[in-house]
């Protein structure tokens, strides 16, 4: 639908590992008794992000992708989309 | 609870997207295809994805952990059992019917296949079903920040009486899903099902890492519980050696078979999901890629479960006393780990059953392990994911209403015949209201305190024999919509027949059955009586339809091509490289689970 899902998901995953992260860093120490004595917040923070990086890249390779092969592709005819519903305008 | 400014921070950031997921879409959506079907133009792993998550409310988060606390891992037949199968035989077979007779809903399907009637009475039982599921889940929730004391802090400081938070938490969830829809329909529901998912799975496997690093792993799992709680087969062959009080028959047949395929293949909220596919192959491809990680969730979801019942019973460990009171006091520690007991309201004791133990209130397993475990901070991201969860459970049935009342109800009965901006206002507005209904249905819960069990049996009467009618109806032509509508009858009255006939052990005269006036059998377990039940209105179902069909007149099989089986062609995949054919994802699907099932039994 134009929007490729996983610019959100990676604006949302980017935000919350560095909140997550920071506080991880900046945050107070002797919270993390109940988590095992793990910086949970730290830990997985950096792993959202580094999820969140991933999928804002991918959004961009598709993005680009499609942006060549658009240029590439001569005009294209009506007739020949291939998909089963081309009665919308995206 | 004691939040923190970080978590409300995360929680904020999180309903930001959600909201500017709806704002973003908005203007991409200009027809009424775009408003209930995203116009068509979904890939299949978006699709996938959403197809899960809307099925996955918080109902199941927190019920697979309540159960995962109480059977054991036994729990896992209701995803690798009571889903994989079904979910493989509704891309594979089903699919092709739904999203190629261009139906753009399920009663739009059983109009097309079989007649009027039958659709109006799918229509109508799935819209006030989707209704009242909505306004449960919205209940619950607000049911949940009151018990945990989400709100409570926040609330103190700014000197609004503590009634409010079950009102605030109402109005907030109401108006959040209702944001979104109501800007970008079904699209936005999907882009947000799938956020919700990859949060679920943020808030809960750290959770699930953290446990199991505490009580040693499966294997220390295995050393801390009974075996029961640790296999899923083993004992299955009476209902009196296992926990769930099942024998292996009912669960495969009456969960397995009925109640599995009757949901997934058959229930709008999760086929509307498929139908947004951007082609066939996907529409197929939509239930198989679910099943992926379905397969995997009992990970996420059940061993807090498991956990939660087998860490040591502490009074100073259980952060949450009670859901019967809003108040939190000191535990005695007449629970089990981390599970409190639940307490009678009127006496201030744990409630005790029949045999004289104490009543556990299990539905606090998974709220409680996040406290246990999450400091701030990564607290607020698990609480975020159970308020994500329900608010997903609450979009998917708002979107399959909206959809169903739209094009099945009003189009259909009320006003036929009008222009395409006019349905999708319609939407639009049937968005709102459909919320409002929802609101009703969860202030009707405060009062009723049956409500959502009664409801859940309504469902299960509705539900069980509906697919015995599908079944009929895409892979025998005989089939009619005579034998369809009274079939589908009959099938719920044989449901309401059996539940009102039979008890299970243990139980009362009323909500749990036998309220016909004779007891005419006794299960062996609640569970036991519900999966026969299914079986029974199953079976009356598909008979009275067959034996109909036979007796009325069948339509003209050229109107029928593209709906049945037999007149249909059956979709190509040669140009599909292999791990896009349906049949193949499908195989692999369903040997990862019987795999699954062996490592666990």
């Amino acid at each position: 639908m134009g929007l490729d899902i996983r610019l959100p998901i990676g604006g949302l995953f980017i935000a919350l590992g560095l909140l997550l992260t920071l506080y991880g860093i900046l945050g107070e120490s002797n919270i993390y008794q109940r988590s095992l004595g793990v910086n949970v917040n730290l830990g997985w923070g950096v792993v959202l992000l580094a999820f969140g990086l991933i999928m804002a890249t991918m959004a961009r390779w598709g993005k680009a992708g499609r942006a060549s092969k658009d240029a590439a592709r001569p005009v294209p005819s009506p007739l020949s989309s291939g998909r089963p519903n081309q009665e919308d305008t995206h | 609870m004691n939040l923190t400014w970080i978590d409300w921070i995360i929680m904020l950031v999180y309903f930001a997207f959600v909201l500017g997921i709806g704002f973003l879409l908005k203007r991409r959506v200009k027809t009424s295809t775009d408003f209930f079907l995203a116009g068509r133009a979904i890939p299949a792993w978006v699709c996938g994805l959403a197809f899960i998550s809307a099925n996955l409310g918080a109902q199941e988060v927190i019920g697979m952990a309540a159960s995962g606390a109480k059977y054991g891992i036994a729990t896992s037949h209701f995803y690798w059992i009571g889903a994989i199968p079904a979910m493989v035989f509704v891309g594979i077979f089903m699919m092709p019917f739904y999203y190629g007779s261009r139906a753009r809903s399920v009663p739009e399907y059983l109009r097309l296949r079989f007649d009027e009637k039958t659709r109006g009475l799918n229509a109508i039982s799935f819209a006030t079903m989707t209704v009242f599921s909505s306004g449960i889940s919205m209940y619950a929730m607000a049911r949940l920040i009151q018990t945990l004391h989400i709100l409570d802090g926040p609330f103190q400081r700014m000197s609004i009486p503590r009634e409010w938070i079950f009102h605030a938490s109402i109005i907030f969830s109401a108006g959040i899903v209702l944001g979104y829809i109501f800007l970008g329909g079904l699209s936005s529901a999907i882009y947000n099902e799938v956020l919700q998912f990859f949060l679920i799975v943020a808030g809960f496997l750290p959770l699930v890492w953290l446990g199991l690093k505490n009580v040693g792993g499966w294997h220390g799992l295995t050393q801390t519980l009974p075996a029961g709680y640790t296999h899923s087969w083993v004992g299955m062959a009476s209902p009196h050696t296992n926990r769930l009080g099942v024998e292996w028959f009912g669960l495969v047949m009456g969960l397995g078979f009925v109640l599995s395929f009757g949901y997934w293949c058959t229930d709008f909220l999760v086929v509307q999901r498929a139908m947004a596919a951007d082609s066939m192959s996907a529409a197929r491809r939509t239930p198989l890629i679910a099943a992926i990680p379905k397969m995997f969730f009992p990970f996420l979801v059940i061993l807090p479960g498991l956990i939660a019942i087998a860490l040591p019973n502490s009074a100073t460990q259980t952060p949450v006393a009670s859901t019967a009171t809003s108040i939190a006091q000191p535990v005695e520690s007449s629970g089990t780990g981390i599970i409190p007991p639940k307490m009678d309201a009127s006496t201030g004791l744990p409630k005790v059953d029949n045999d004289g133990n104490v009543v556990l209130d299990y539905d606090l397993a998974i709220p409680n392990m996040l406290l246990h475990y999450f400091p701030t901070g990564i607290l607020g991201l698990g609480l975020t994911a159970l308020l994500a969860s329900f608010m997903s459970g609450m979009a998917g049935n708002v979107t399959a209403f909206n959809t169903v009342w739209t094009y099945d109800i009003y189009q259909s009965y009320i006003r036929p015949n009008a222009s395409d901006e006019h349905y999708l206002m319609m939407g639009r507005l049937a968005t709102v209201f459909g919320i409002a209904l929802s609101i009703v249905a969860a202030y009707a819960a405060t009062r009723f305190n049956n409500i959502m069990d009664m409801l859940q049996l309504v469902f299960a009467f509705v539900n069980a024999p509906l697919f015995a009618t599908f079944l009929l109806g895409m892979f025998w032509k005989r089939a009619t919509g005579h034998g369809a509508f009274l079939g589908l009858i009959s099938g719920t009255m044989a449901a309401a027949l059996h539940h009102g006939l039979t008890l299970p052990s243990g139980a009362i005269s009323g909500i749990k059955g036998g309220w016909l006036g004779a007891v005419v059998h006794q299960y062996p377990s609640e569970m036991a009586q519900n999966f026969w039940t299914a079986i029974w209105a199953w079976s009356t179902c598909f008979v009275v339809t067959i034996v109909i069909s036979l007796l009325t007149k069948p339509r003209d099989e050229k109107e029928l091509v593209g709906l049945v089986y037999s007149l249909t062609d059956r979709p190509s995949e040669e140009h599909l490289s292999w791990y896009q054919r349906p049949v193949v994802l499908g195989a692999i699907v369903i040997a990862m689970s019987v795999l699954l099932n062996l490592v666990f039994w």
